[in-house]
């Protein structure tokens, strides 16, 4: 168990393809990391040996030799294959649902959630109404009975 | 209101299962990547020539005034072989103008698999190690684009294209930019 604990996500950045330069590569992995792997559904392209993400590992890496910015790589990208080669949907028209969804979702429920205890409340601390005289007869002639053995 | 909640269960299995037809019938492919070039000008072009001593290719290739088919593919790949009858088809009967890349394939298998299968491409070029696919947001190969005679990308296809594909192409190949 311990060592199955010890072992890490596989990556599939190859020696190769790694900057000379440490801070770089860190930037580098950064932004592995929050690309997607265009032919692979859900992988990150750090994650995967496709054909596809081991050039996208390398345009990454190009674009930061050449001076560019986090966010310009992220963009470069971007305008090739679209929202979809981000892991981290961006916030816009189209997916203010998905981002909102949940918590609203959860303030429904909170809300729901206290109008019941609230109603619930004022039922218990409201007092029982008294008993009528025909209840009263009821629970004299009960009290009255003999108990019935087995 | 009591009442109206036992409603809810069945509101929201109606919703759910309206969803799911919906899901089913429409077409819809949650696996699909789209594309972002459909609409844009064509991406960069420049890939050395597979055919020995002919020019390399170049953006001019793409602004001609006539729509033009760009295909990517390989001789290592199964759905290209699937597909090239069609291109033979669309350049035979129809005089389409087709740019072949072969997307990191040695140029030499390149040239032994249209030898063998037949060229439809008016200039083919190659892209060994897949930087001038990476401008035209490939994802593998096959992917056909298709780009009008003003230069737009117009369709952009990814995996094989098969005879369904035809009734968008033919329109777009025929009524010129």
């Amino acid at each position: 168990m311990l060592i199955l604990c010890l072992v890490t996500p596989a990556l599939a950045v190859e020696p190769s393809e790694m900057l000379k330069d440490p801070a770089l590569e860190a930037r580098a992995r950064e932004i592995g990391r929050a690309l997607r792997c265009v032919v692979c559904q859900n992988q990150a392209i750090d994650d995967s040996s496709a054909e596809v993400a081991h050039d996208m590992r390398r345009a990454v890496r190009e674009r930061l030799t050449a001076g560019d910015s986090d966010r310009q790589v992220m963009d470069f990208m971007v305008a090739r294959y679209g929202d979809y080669v981000l892991l981290k949907p961006p916030f816009k028209a189209g997916t203010w649902l998905l981002w909102l969804g949940g918590p609203l979702v959860l303030l429904l429920a909170g809300g729901a959630l206290l109008l019941a205890a609230r109603k619930r409340r004022t039922i218990a601390t409201a007092p029982a109404p008294p008993l009528s005289d025909e209840e009263r007869a009821r629970v004299a002639a009960l009290l009255r009975e003999p108990s019935q053995g087995r | 209101m009591n009442r109206t909640l036992f409603l809810l269960p069945l509101m929201m299995l109606v919703i759910l299962a309206g969803f799911f037809g919906w899901s089913l019938l429409s077409g819809r492919d949650p696996a699909s990547i789209g594309s972002v070039m459909v609409g844009r000008a064509a991406p960069r072009l420049s890939a050395p020539s597979l055919r020995e001593g002919e020019p390399a290719l170049t953006e001019a290739l793409l602004r001609t005034g006539k729509p033009v088919l760009v295909n990517f593919f390989a001789s290592w790949c199964a759905p290209c072989l699937a597909e090239h009858p069609l291109f033979t088809r669309l350049k035979e009967r129809e005089g389409a103008t087709i740019i072949g890349i072969a997307w990191k394939d040695k140029p030499e298998a390149t040239r032994a698999w249209l030898a063998r299968l037949g060229d439809p491409f008016a200039k083919a070029g190659y892209d060994t190690d897949g930087k001038l696919a990476l401008d035209w947001g490939l994802s593998g190969v096959p992917e056909t684009y298709l780009i009008d005679g003003n230069g737009i990308v117009r369709l952009h296809f990814r995996g094989p294209i098969t005879e369904r594909d035809l009734s968008v192409i033919l329109p777009l190949l025929r009524g010129g930019s």
